[in-house]
């Protein structure tokens, strides 16, 4: 089958898989049109990351597993955006003296950096680098300390962070949930400066250790997330974000929507939670087609056939004078920032950050088994393999007991076999997973949608 | 008396579990480089194979625990273990043979190696959790304590007590007798210099008639040794949790990286290193301070540099320090 008929015909076949999840009841699916929707609107977040992931891997080869960290910075920038400032923490000095201490934390960073590169090589320039690391650090942490204790001391039970920029203040922020639209770029920004950062020191190694250190620096993001509760209280998480679309209370009370809903023939509780998210989706498909035009025109470009050159034999691109670490290092900053958005578009459809739930298998493998299944060095592939894993990673559960329910139905139903496969399904997921990749791997190895 | 009472804090609360958590990152990180050596790709799904060999020794220890068998003062796990290692290398060999086999004939790039190891780990992750579930386990038994800090401060009139786990001592003397072992198969034995030559230059060992797969067996079964070994005495000395075993994966990789990946001594080294860096950055160093300075000088704060839960961020640290300025790593290791 040629590939310009395979392509719609898989999406065509994912279509079918959605629309069954939310028309019928029968064997695995729910027929709910709320939880086929759910299903879709959190598998457009994942096709956005898969886009990412592509565009590292796919287009440049660079093997990165710190998708997790750069989602969770996007749900940051969530927090920092939508949040209103909270009440006293730059007024009593707290948030200015953070920032203060961050500003000399980076310029001490820099110093240091400096004296590396312009001192001659010896003794004196080690001793210097040393002083002004050690100094810069005492300095940083008298600085930060004071500021943060006063941040978290105001009303730790609700507070205790610096809140955001929403101008709503405290009592009307949630009337502004229209800027939380906002946080989505900052969210990228914020990937793409860490990216900047991870890229300077780890590209130009060997991939291992671009792979190594990108798993570090997730960890490391998912930690500071969780301990410093002045920046989005860290364990006790932030709850009740402000959201760009209507909140379905606000729906079911306004008597206009009623008669809509009713004249569909749906009571208002079901009615709104549809509308909400379709409301999502449209906003998510709209950023979806945005990148993927994007990232097609890129790829398209002599941009993007420099990079696929570079891939396929870095020497011969550094022969024709294309300076191969620099364009890594864009690639990489790009794909993560790309991941960044997703990440804040996320915590947007969640309305709350919990540093506990980023996972590493759920938020970085899960991306790269999408990646390698849909198609690497296709968008439309990544896209489809979104769709498909993420749909497939919901339903494993029903259709795992399903399955230990058809193996053990010759069991009496307190058998403590038949006990123990059913409490074990939900483990199936991972395992599942794992299958699928080594099986695409081997017998497909570029994936469903294969790169032209 | 002072000095002596800080150096037993020091002791107590540094220099005895970083040595023992040393121990266990070595164990795990020379499992690592010997992969990388022979097989030439980072193996991302060696936390999991930790886990895997643990599970099954976790079991074992109970069911020999419920048919009254122990071990006198020390923990049951340890009768377990080789029925452990078994397991453990009947699963990486087969592993090997379904899965890593066909890409090495294809000889496929590492990094795709890498991806392929990224499924394993998943699988081995979901038959993990299937196994045994993904709640704490502790297995230890046995006598707890070689020296409890009560009897220290009985013994020495001191006023700070040193407690000396049995499980410390036991990785300690383990660690010890496997690397023992391990460096005397390397360098001593037949296979164990074809593994090297192997490591060295591929194309040379095979040209001197080394049989690659045998090469690769041996080193799938020494690896399933280490790796339970070292997820046991984790598990005994801490407690055995799928999931933290999954994160060990970026400590043990720092180790191995900052030794020089494929150097099996760089490992050993790189694993203490990472711990005691790990261990003093974040401990509080208060107490000993106060014991060490003269009182005007005696702290206010916990003189803590960073919080516990920031040790991921120094194992990285070094890791990106050595990166830095040493690419190949404190030991020689190799670069491709």
């Amino acid at each position: 089958m040629s590939q310009s008929m395979r392509t719609p015909l898989l999406f065509a076949f994912v279509a079918v898989l959605f629309i069954l999840e939310g028309t019928t009841g029968a064997w695995i699916f729910s027929g709910s049109w709320n939880t086929a929707l759910g299903i879709l609107n959190m598998a457009l977040i994942s096709a956005i990351m898969a886009l990412g992931v592509n565009l590292q891997w796919g287009y440049a080869g660079l093997f990165n597993v710190g998708i997790m960290g750069f989602v969770a910075l996007g749900g940051l920038a969530t927090v920092l955006v939508s949040l209103p400032p909270t009440p006293g923490a730059w007024t009593a000095g707290g948030g200015p003296r953070i920032l203060l201490a961050l500003v000399l934390g980076a310029a001490t960073v820099i110093a240091a950096v400096l004296v590396q590169s312009r001192l001659p090589k010896g003794r004196a320039r080690a001793l210097s680098t040393l002083a002004i690391l050690v100094g810069g650090f005492f300095l940083y942490r008298w600085v930060f300390d004071g500021g943060v204790a006063v941040v978290e001391a105001i009303k730790p039970a609700n507070f205790g962070n610096i809140g955001g920029i929403n101008p709503g203040g405290v009592d009307g922020f949630r009337d502004w949930g229209i800027i939380t639209l906002l946080a989505w770029p900052l969210g990228g920004v914020l990937a793409a400066g860490a990216a900047w950062v991870i890229g300077k020191t780890a590209l130009g190694l060997r991939s291992d250790y671009l792979a190594i250190a990108t798993l570090g620096i997730a960890e490391i993001i998912i930690s500071v997330l969780k301990n410093e509760d002045w920046l989005a209280r860290g364990v006790k998480n932030v709850i009740g974000l402000p959201r760009p679309v209507p909140y379905e209370i606000d729906l079911q009370n306004s008597t206009s929507f009623v008669e809509r809903a009713a004249s569909f023939g749906l009571d208002p509780t079901t009615g709104s939670t549809i509308y909400v998210k379709l409301a999502y989706m449209v906003l998510f498909t709209l950023v979806l087609l945005a990148l993927l035009w994007l990232a097609e025109r890129a790829l398209k470009s002599p941009w993007g056939r420099m990079m696929r050159a570079i891939r396929d034999n870095e020497t011969a691109a550094e022969a024709m004078g294309k300076d191969v670490t620099a364009r890594h290092l864009q690639i990489f900053i790009l794909g993560s920032a790309i991941c960044g958005i997703a990440g804040a578009m996320m915590t947007t459809l969640d309305s709350q950050l919990t540093p506990g739930a980023y996972q590493p298998l759920r938020f970085t493998f899960l991306i790269w088994v999408m990646v390698i299944i849909g198609g690497s060095g296709n968008n439309f592939g990544s896209i489809l393999g979104a769709f498909l894993i993420w749909w497939l990673w919901v339903q494993v559960e029903p259709l795992g007991l399903w399955l230990t329910q058809i193996l053990t139905s010759g069991l009496a139903d307190d058998n403590w076999f038949r006990v123990a496969m059913q409490d074990s399904a939900a483990h199936m997921r991972l395992f599942t997973m794992g299958l699928a990749l080594l099986l695409v791997l081997r017998f497909s190895p570029r994936g469903l949608i294969p790169e032209k | 008396m002072d000095f002596l009472n800080g150096l037993v804090v020091l002791a107590n609360f540094v220099l005895i579990p970083a040595t023992s958590y040393g121990a266990q990152l070595a164990l795990g990180a020379l499992g690592v480089t010997l992969i990388y050596g022979i097989l030439r790709f980072s193996n991302f799904a060696h936390g999991d194979t930790m886990a895997f060999g643990t599970t099954v020794t976790i079991l074992l220890t109970w069911w020999f625990q419920s048919m009254g068998i122990n071990f006198g003062p020390l923990p049951t796990a340890l009768l377990a273990l080789p029925f452990g290692i078994l397991a453990t290398g009947l699963l990486l060999v087969g592993t090997d043979r379904a899965v890593y086999r066909f890409y090495r004939r294809k000889k496929a790039a590492p990094v795709i190696l890498v991806i392929v190891s990224v499924g394993v780990m998943f699988i081995m992750n979901g038959i993990v959790r299937f196994i045994i579930g993904v709640g704490d386990q502790n297995f230890s038994d046995g006598e707890r304590f070689i020296i409890s800090a009560r009897d220290f401060k009985e013994m020495t009139g001191l006023a700070e007590g040193l407690a000396l786990r049995t499980t410390q001592v036991l990785t300690v003397v383990v660690a010890v007798i496997v690397v023992a072992v391990l460096f005397w198969f390397l360098n001593k034995t037949r296979t164990g210099k074809s593994m090297r030559a192997f490591s060295d230059n591929e194309d040379l060992a095979l040209l001197s008639g080394i049989n690659p797969e045998r090469v690769v067996m041996v080193t799938w079964l020494i690896v399933a040794g280490l790796a339970t070994v070292a997820g046991v005495l984790y598990g005994l000395d801490k407690s055995f949790k799928p999931f933290t075993y999954f994160q060990l994966l970026l400590p043990i990789f720092a180790s191995a990286v900052v030794g020089g990946l494929g150097n099996p001594l760089g490992a050993i080294a790189g694993g203490f290193v990472v711990a005691f860096s790990e261990v003093t950055v974040t401990y509080a160093w208060k107490k000993v301070l106060t014991y060490w300075l003269p009182e005007s000088l005696a702290p206010d704060g916990l003189v803590q540099l960073m919080s516990t839960d920031y040790k991921f961020a120094v194992s990285f640290a070094i890791l990106i320090i050595v990166l830095l300025f040493k690419p190949t790593g404190l030991f020689k290791g190799q670069s491709v």
